[in-house]
């Protein structure tokens, strides 16, 4: 019984660093012809960088069906996009400042980051 | 935001990577194009410049492949293809269902009414395991998706629904099939198995989704509706040939013609013949418009009596109706600031539950009665299963893009959520007079005319019209316009004389003609007593009268004024019926303020009020406590609008400054304000109502799941319910949301 106790407390504990404090370090930058893929629940890269002070245009590529995958917010930007089906959507940033920009579907099922550096 | 410049372009027939530097190639040939990218796991190419359309489609087609423009998800064709991609994954969804249903039902039906689902001889054994298998067959075809975009999530330290399934009927399954392997290892009274439980939720969570799916697709009916309204070919002419073209190779400059009962292709300004417009659709105005030469004509209204050609103004993504379109789209998936708790909450849901089902499993393992190994499974698995992050996602949004598409079919522009919220909470409205509550356009309202002979209407008001074309006053637009909406001939005077604060005088073949205010005809003597009072009256009706005399001689009072808009007095009652204080501000002098706020019935008016300081007068109410609406044509109450809670801007036909207000109201009419008050009324108490029920669905649902009602009446919640109500309580928000498509506006 006590074995059980420390294992699901260790779980709690296991759940809690990888959801909540765990901060992934790796960031992808996204060249001209690379598209964030948003298929199964993630987007691929979750993580992506863009340079600072520089107008960007992200491409994002749908291959989810699910109605929570269609639409894009960057609520930072004030940017709400909805992301065609099966073809590219483009979205046109402008310059920015340095920061972290969070984006994510509408019901922040699906999340990434903008890294602006 | 966007680069008007980029073209995309769908490639059919690219099979090898090498074709990609052909077609490129091809595609930078063309005239206008600064750059060309394919990318070719998409098989599309972005386009940078302004080339035309047809030109890249001949340049790829020559080079042997084909290619369609993509336009940004705004085309009817775009919007079908969402149509036929959603009607696909419904279906989809559906054989899913069926597949997961056909096993669970039959295995939950055995459970009820046949036998005890445990395993407790080797024969049992057997044949459980093989249910085991089967089931996990149903898991692999029917729930893939689940366990796929669960593990993807996870490896990107995010948790969803996805996660919250995939554990729950992984846990089931998995003890099951420690149950059906290892039967010895456990208590007599924990050898249960649930695979009908897994079967069953993943069946019902698939049903669930597919009604999603449906009833998501009518709450972007507005959106279809406004798409709707673009013609799909133009008729163009073209170095004198009519040419009906598509609208995606409408070029800018081109002559476009168009017959009675078709529609507007492109924006555009008239450059022959003369027509009556209906504009309803976009902007709510019933009565059709007339357009003569040098009227705008916008996309997708409909062209009622005459044939017209104009000149394209406007084209593609930048014609009124795809901007509108635009707008409407973004402020869809806006979030009004109500939604705020509920999306911190769904950040952080799914891992917080994955803990609750935890601790319920370890408090029933601790403190629970035996068999405590199986309370803790199925409690886990129940609260897993219940918890529901879509309803509390999906509880505003769904609102929000129905209220927001409610408005724009009644020509309101709701530009993003944090108005839609606020607009709903506004105790005061304030109004500026000229253009908001009267046409902002004088005009001759009364001729009085005396008993001298020989002067009727028409020549008096051919008389003047000739005097006033020579003046700069702001009311001599309106004597013009009236003498030549009379087509009345207008003649050479002589010696025309501004005198200024009075009038101005002429001679007319040795006559002297005098227009102008009382002091001017005391000042040169002439007799006006017997008409005074007449005058007065008109003054009193917020009419600026104009005496006019002949050779010494008043022949004519002519009374000016700018006319209350015809609905305004309707409009501003609404808006007192629904508890807001009016109040008008106006640079005018008092007694005209007086006047029209007496017409209007408004208690609350401000006379002789400078431009700047229209903003104060919006922080006096401020600070007074009032959540302050402005209304004004935008133009010089720009400091206003934007220091009000609510900026309304009140376009004047469809030239909508979408930009400038947090609501633009594509009519002239107040009835708008009334309109966009009562959409965002209706919106909020849906989003209310919405996560009113999502938040008790999850509270009471959670607690009761992990089994919360044992110890008092010795109940706990089976999974494969929690299943069905986790399937039915996003639909039920969904469908709440899509009550609001029944609101009409105009009764509130």
């Amino acid at each position: 019984m006590l074995f059980i106790n420390i294992f699901c407390v260790a779980f709690i504990g296991f759940i809690i660093w990888w959801f909540w404090l765990y901060k992934p370090a790796v960031a992808t930058s996204v060249g001209d012809n690379q598209a964030v893929v948003v298929k199964d629940g993630v987007y691929t890269p979750a993580r992506v960088k863009v340079k600072a002070q520089q107008a960007t245009t992200l491409t994002f590529l749908r291959h989810d069906q699910s109605g929570c995958s269609a639409s894009l917010l960057i609520p930072d930007l004030e940017i709400s996009q909805e992301l065609a089906l099966g073809s590219a959507t483009l979205i046109n940033l402008p310059p920015l400042a340095k920061g972290v920009y969070p984006f994510h579907c509408q019901m922040q099922m699906y999340k990434g980051v903008l890294i602006v550096e | 935001m966007s680069k008007s410049s980029s073209i995309q372009l769908n490639i059919i027939g690219a099979g090898c990577a090498s074709c990609v530097g052909k077609i490129e190639a091809a595609i930078k040939g063309v005239a206008g194009v600064e750059s060309a990218e394919m990318n070719f796991a998409d098989r599309t190419v972005l386009v940078l410049g302004s080339p035309p359309i047809e030109q890249l489609i001949d340049a790829v087609e020559a080079a042997g492949y084909k290619a369609t423009a993509i336009q940004a998800g705004a085309s009817e064709a775009a919007m079908n293809e969402k149509e036929l991609a959603d009607q696909a994954y419904y279906h989809k969804l559906l054989r899913y269902t069926f597949v997961a249903l056909s096993v669970g039902v039959p295995l939950m039906v055995y459970g009820l009414l046949i036998g005890e689902m445990t395993v407790s001889s080797p024969s049992e054994q057997i044949v459980w395991s093989a249910v085991g298998l089967v089931t996990l067959a149903i898991m692999a075809v029917s729930g893939k998706h689940f366990y796929v975009g669960a593990w993807k999530s996870f490896l990107n330290h995010n948790a969803n629904m996805d996660t919250l399934i995939a554990l729950g009927t992984g846990t089931a399954w998995l003890y099951s099939m420690v149950v059906v392997a290892v039967p010895d290892l456990l208590p007599q009274m924990a050898r249960h198995v649930y695979f009908e439980a897994t079967a069953m939720i993943i069946g019902l969570i698939n049903l669930g989704l597919a009604l999603e799916v449906k009833a998501r697709g009518k709450t972007s009916e507005a959106i279809k509706r406004l798409i709707g309204l673009q013609a799909k070919t133009a008729r163009v002419i073209r170095d004198g040939i009519e040419l009906d073209i598509d609208i995606a190779q409408v070029l800018l400059g081109d002559i476009v013609k168009v017959r009675p009962g078709e529609k507007v292709p492109v924006d555009g300004v008239v450059v022959d013949g003369r027509t009556t417009i209906d504009e309803s659709m976009l902007t709510g105005e019933p009565m059709p418009i007339k357009k003569n030469i040098d009227d705008e004509v916008v996309t997708g209204t409909l062209n009622k009596s005459g044939s017209i050609t104009f000149t394209a103004t406007r084209v593609g993504k930048d014609t009124a109706l795809a901007r509108i379109i635009n707008m409407v789209k973004r402020a869809q998936n806006a979030k009004p600031p109500i939604g705020r708790l509920a999306d911190m909450i769904a950040g952080y849901f799914v891992p917080a539950i994955i803990i609750i089902a935890t601790i319920s499993a370890m408090v029933w393992l601790n403190f629970g009665p035996q068999p405590s190994l199986v309370f803790a499974v199925v409690s886990a698995t129940t609260v897993l299963i219940i918890a529901c992050p879509c309803a509390l996602g999906l509880a505003t949004p769904m609102s929000v893009m129905v209220g927001v598409g409610k408005a724009a079919e009644s020509g309101v522009l709701i530009r993003n959520g944090e108005a839609l919220q606020t607009a709903s909470k506004i105790t005061a409205m304030v109004l500026d007079k000229t253009g908001t509550i009267t046409e902002g356009a004088p005009k001759v309202t009364d001729i009085v005319l005396t008993d001298v002979k020989d002067f009727d209407e028409d020549t008096v008001l051919s008389l003047a019209a000739s005097i006033e074309r020579h003046s700069e006053h702001p009311l001599a637009d309106a004597i013009v316009a009236s003498a030549a909406s009379r087509s009345l001939p207008l003649v050479d005077i002589t010696m025309f004389n501004a005198l200024a604060g009075k009038g101005v005088e002429a001679d007319f073949k040795g006559q002297i003609l005098l227009f102008g205010n009382e002091k001017l005809m005391h000042d040169s003597k002439i007799n006006i007593d017997a008409y005074q009072a007449k005058a007065q009256q008109l003054a009193s009706e917020a009419k600026t009268p104009i005496y006019f005399s002949v050779a010494g001689q008043l022949v004519a009072i002519i009374a000016v004024a700018d006319p209350i808009k015809v609905d305004s007095v309707a409009a501003i009652k609404r808006l007192k019926r629904n508890g807001i204080k009016v109040i008008m501000l106006t640079g005018d002098n008092k007694s005209t303020a007086e006047a029209v706020a007496a017409m209007v019935d408004i208690d609350h008016f401000y006379a002789e009020v400078m431009p700047e300081d229209k903003a104060k007068k919006v922080a006096d109410l401020q600070a007074e406590g009032e959540i302050v609406g402005m209304t004004g044509d935008g133009i010089n109450d720009a400091p206003a609008l934007a220091l009000a809670n609510v900026g309304f801007a009140i376009g004047t036909g469809t030239d909508v400054a979408i930009e400038s207000a947090d609501i633009t109201l594509m009519r002239g009419s107040l009835h708008g304000l009334a309109d966009a008050i009562a959409v965002s009324k209706a919106t909020l108490a849906n989003i209310k109502q919405n996560l009113f029920g999502a938040f008790i669905y999850n509270i009471a649902g959670i607690p009761i799941a992990a089994g919360i009602l044992y110890p008092l009446f010795g109940v706990l919640l089976n999974p494969v319910i929690a299943g069905a109500a986790m399937a039915f309580s996003s639909l039920t928000v969904v469908s709440n949301a899509n009550r609001l498509r029944l609101f009409k506006a105009k009764d509130h």
